[in-house]
């Protein structure tokens, strides 16, 4: 029976949180501007809606979890993002599967952001929700799925469609009940504990961009100029360390999920993130030079309005589907384009309106800024993070320029750049060096009181540390590349000059480290990227320098080598040998030996031996195992100079949306990692057999398949044969043949049998030695017996394998510019808290 | 002159450098009979070509040329405008290439073979929610 009422009930819910969020919007705005009488009670009917409104978004996802967890395979979003077999804890990464659901964690962070700022805002409160209420009210949208009549108009895409509704399939001409048994799954990509957590901490990230955006044009409005910036900055702050952490996930699951061999691809949709970023990085600094100084209120302004404004520029592009072919994944378009345009178009307008009309009335020093002052260098470090941004928009809006054109009836065949690494490295690369020269150095120039006598007296010590220990580093690791000198020397640098800053600071007033620590961050983190990537090596080369073909006279060094089953090569100081293949269970960490258990239906096996992995017992004979069907790991033994022995096992996905999805297995040490995956495989479904080779043999006879010895054990009558209905007169036979491989020997049994007279053969497949044995014939009265062997190519995988020396340094620097900002959050929230409670704010 | 007009005017510069270098570096998506045109131009630059496998009547793929080592392979593609050209590959085969509705191809000519650096594959999805069956 189909469920109606719940699919009902959310889009009751969702319909609902569109009107309560435009209603709040209203009070709030009434509330703003009307006079002090009504002001409190317009305010009162603002939280009021507000309050039904995170009700609503409540009911929302509660309704959709409940249908998805239900396995409502009735509804289109539970059929198209679940299955039955998902684990529970992987159903709340269905939410983010679809547009519709990313949505909707956006508007949960929202609800709670903005209870948050209802209870910590006293003077701010009715203008910033205002616009809080107004942002909010163009996501509800979004997921409305209400069509205008008359216009024909959609608004929005509702989670909440029946399956039937979606899909036009003659099944539910004949059956418009029909339910399905199951549901088509969560791309198994998805299923990684980092892709739980990933996903709300970004989205956590873009929610809290809103809040500096809607202090900064509450402060235009309410003339305000000044004091806006004071609340903003501690939301600022969290903003820039959770979307960077969000980011630096992403991008951390891409390095162990993905093959492209790095953390960052330049891809669209890592850009989306990357580039606002920079704009709320550079925003946060000129904020923090307003605060101390009065300077550069319009640097701010400016800032914040074009950060918030790039927010949504990204939602229009990894939404709209306007990046189609550029991107792997973004999402598919839902008709929502439209109305993704028209919220950027009025937040645009709105903004430039207001900065435009407020421009002249604001407060602006005449005074010129000193070149020894800190404020000039921030600012200079703000202008180098905005071009650096600007470097990665203008590619990343190709897609757009080839739309607007065709849009005017024009041509435009403009394509990305062909090797975007190269191309987005030659400019990050140089911008990067300077930021890192300036964040070590602006932290010196305290207030304008330093000259510059005293100023280079300060410097010298953390300059010579800084050279001496570049110096080291280059004999050391053999740094020879002049760019990468350079870029080592900003790194340590940065790292150098501010913990010399941190220890002064930590000595008068912790509080204020933030910064420091935020900085060393940024440093060890460039040196981190400098060397895993820059210094990343393929390692699995294979140095035959064979021609691509005869017409072409270059060589090519491969990168790739090909590893017959059990068959040892060498690689970078390593005894390498492949396998096998092995499955993953569900419910054990642990690999199952392919050999060890016999397959029951895609996600089901049953074990023929108890099952070990890397000494512990996982299963015992005959236990039934699930397995996640779609991945299979390809085990690949190293083996040192020393004698020890490591393991990898990259994978292969079988993934229902990208086709062959290949994951590494990577090595990790303090200094290095080595990171493998599988690029291609023996493809089990066009393999070419042998011609048959028969031998007539008696029992215990040895005879040669493929160079391997094997001998027939002994012939048993069975009674019980799979799959066939054994009746009186019947006769199957079962050989018993062993067959010894290069690591283990291996059972084979080809059944022969006759059934209603006529006679059939069963063979049996040696998988891991390419081979396969048939019954052919049987003489009782000579005790002997024909056996047939196919043979085909053994087991193969090619394997690419890298080096990435220094990664943890990267992952490192992450954690400690985190870290940073959240001191710094403190410190500025306490300020601000302090204001409040003094009743200005 | 003032400070800020200097840093103005040299931000003005970046941008333009930025913007003049990316129009330079950016590809196109062409025909290999405009690509051929652009490498005898003395022109080593990648673009994109955009096409499918070839294929027989029964839905045979020809033209695929594995090398013996099976680390590099070549095969036919025919453009939008029908042009068939051997497309030479200098790694191992896409596990899915075979499958694939549309291929991309960036690379360029050398010596009348164009080669490929990078492959891009639309495959059909096997579960392109377009239909539903009664068994699923």
């Amino acid at each position: 029976m189909i469920h109606t009422f719940i699919g009902d009930l959310g889009h009751f819910f969702a319909v609902a949180a569109f009107i309560t969020a435009l209603f709040a919007s209203f009070s709030y705005f009434k509330s703003t501007t009307s006079g002090l009488s009504s002001a409190q009670s317009w305010k009162i009917n603002g939280r009021f809606f507000f309050l039904a409104h995170v009700i609503m978004i409540m009911g929302v996802v509660i309704t959709l979890f409940y249908i998805i967890y239900n396995h409502y395979f009735e509804y289109h979003y539970a059929w198209n993002h679940s299955s039955r077999r998902l684990p529970a804890h992987y159903m709340i990464s269905c939410f983010w599967e679809g547009q519709e659901g990313s949505f909707l964690l956006w508007m949960f962070w929202h609800a709670i952001l903005g209870t948050i700022l209802i209870f910590t805002n006293k003077f701010w409160e009715s203008s910033i929700m205002t616009i809080f209420t107004l942002v909010q009210t163009f996501l509800a949208s979004m997921i409305l799925g209400v069509v205008i009549p008359g216009l024909e108009l959609k608004i929005g895409s509702s989670p909440f469609l029946l399956l039937r509704d979606v899909i036009d399939a003659p099944i539910f001409q004949e059956n418009p009940d029909f339910i399905p048994q199951d549901g088509t799954g969560l791309n198994p990509l998805l299923q990684n504990y980092w892709m739980v957590i990933h996903p709300p901490t970004l989205f956590l990230g873009f929610a809290t961009t809103v809040i500096p955006f809607i202090y900064c044009i509450a402060g235009l409005w309410l003339k305000k100029y000044r004091d806006w910036v004071r609340p903003a900055l501690p939301w600022a702050l969290i903003s820039g360390a959770v979307l960077g952490l969000g980011n630096q996930m992403g991008g951390y699951w891409a390095y162990e999920t993905l093959n492209f061999g790095g953390y960052w691809n330049w891809d669209p949709v890592e850009n989306a993130v990357y580039v606002p970023w920079l704009f709320l990085v550079a925003a946060i600094h000129v904020m923090i030079t307003f605060r101390k100084s009065n300077t550069a209120l319009k640097a701010s302004i400016v800032l914040v309005i074009t950060m918030f404004i790039l927010i949504i520029y990204s939602t229009f592009l990894t939404r709209s589907g306007i990046l189609g072919d550029s991107s792997v994944h973004s999402f598919t378009d839902l008709g929502l384009s439209g109305q993704l345009l028209v919220y950027l178009i009025v937040f645009i307008v709105l903004s430039i309106v207001l900065a435009y009309i407020r421009w002249k009335e604001l407060p602006t020093t005449e005074k010129e800024v000193s070149t020894y002052s800190r404020e000039f260098w921030i600012f200079i470090g703000a202008i180098t993070l905005c071009l650096m941004g600007f470097q990665v928009l203008l590619p990343t809006s190709i897609p757009v320029y080839n739309s607007i054109v065709e849009s005017f009836g024009g041509v435009s065949n403009v394509a990305p750049p062909t090797d975007q690494i190269t191309f987005y490295t030659k400019f990050q690369f140089w911008f990067a060096v300077v930021i890192a020269f300036l964040s070590g150095t602006g932290q010196f120039f305290w207030w304008k009181k330093i000259g510059g006598k005293q100023l280079w007296n300060s410097l010298l010590p953390p300059i010579i540390i800084s050279l001496l220990m570049t110096l080291i580093l280059m004999e050391w690791l053999d740094v020879s590349t002049i760019s990468y000198i350079v870029l080592l020397l900003a790194g340590v640098y940065t790292v150098v000059a501010n913990s010399k800053i941190l220890m002064m600071v930590l000595k008068s007033s912790p509080k204020l480290a933030g910064g420091a620590i935020a900085h060393i961050g940024v440093g060890l983190m460039l040196i981190g990227i400098l060397f895993s990537a820059g210094y990343s090596e393929v390692v699995s080369l294979n140095n035959t320098g064979m021609l691509i073909s005869r017409q072409l006279d270059e060589e090519f060094n491969r990168e790739n080598l090909l590893l017959f089953l059990n068959e040892p090569k060498t690689m970078a100081n390593y005894q390498i040998k492949y396998k096998g293949e092995r499955l993953e269970p569900i419910d054990s960490d642990g690999l199952i030996h392919k050999n060890d258990v016999d397959k029951i239906d895609a996600y089901t096996v049953v074990a023929n031996k108890d099952v070990f992995f890397e000494g512990h017992q996982l299963y015992n004979i005959n236990d039934t195992i699930v397995v996640h069907g779609e991945n299979v790991y390809y085990e690949v033994e190293l083996k040192a100079g020393n004698g020890k022995v490591y393991n990898l096992y990259p994978r292969i996905q079988d993934n229902p949306t990208m086709g062959m999805a290949a994951s590494p297995s990577i090595k990790r040490d303090l200094s290095r990692d080595l990171y493998a995956h599988v690029v291609s495989r023996l493809s089990r479904e066009d393999v070419e057999w042998s011609k048959m080779k028969e031998f007539k043999i008696s029992p215990r006879d040895t005879f040669f398949i493929n160079d391997y010895v094997a001998k027939v054990d002994g012939l048993q009558r069975i009674f019980e044969l799979d799959g066939v209905d054994l009746a009186e007169q019947d006769v199957a036979i079962k050989g018993y043949v062993t067959i010894e491989g290069e690591e283990q020997e291996y059972q084979a049994n080809p059944v022969f049998l006759i059934k209603d007279g006529l006679v059939g053969r069963i063979p049996d497949e040696v998988e891991d030695l390419g081979l396969k044995v048939t019954l052919m014939n049987i003489f009782p009265d000579e005790d002997k017996f024909v056996i047939g062997t196919n043979t085909r190519q053994k087991d193969w995988i090619i394997l690419k394998a890298m080096e990435k020396p220094f990664i943890n340094v990267l992952w490192v620097g992450t954690v400690v510019l985190m870290f940073g900002f959240g001191v710094a959050v403190v410190r500025r929230y306490s300020e601000f808290k302090k204001m409040r409670e003094k009743g200005i704010e | 002159m003032k400070k800020s007009h200097i840093i103005a005017l040299l931000i003005i510069a970046v941008a333009v450098f930025i913007i003049i270098t990316t129009v330079g570096d950016a590809s196109t998506y062409v025909t290999f009979s405009e690509a051929r045109e652009i490498a005898l131009d003395g022109n080593e630059n990648s673009i994109h070509v955009v096409g499918e496998l070839v294929k027989s009547g029964n839905g045979q793929i020809n033209g695929i040329v594995t090398s013996q080592d099976k680390l590099s392979f070549s095969f036919d593609m025919v453009d939008e405008n029908d042009e068939v050209q051997h497309v030479y590959y200098n790694e191992p085969m896409p596990a899915d290439f075979l499958r694939s509705e549309k291929v991309v191809v960036i690379g360029s000519y050398h010596d009348n073979v164009f080669v490929a650096d990078k492959i891009l594959l639309k495959c059909p999805s096997k579960y392109q929610e377009t239909t539903v069956n009664a068994g699923v």
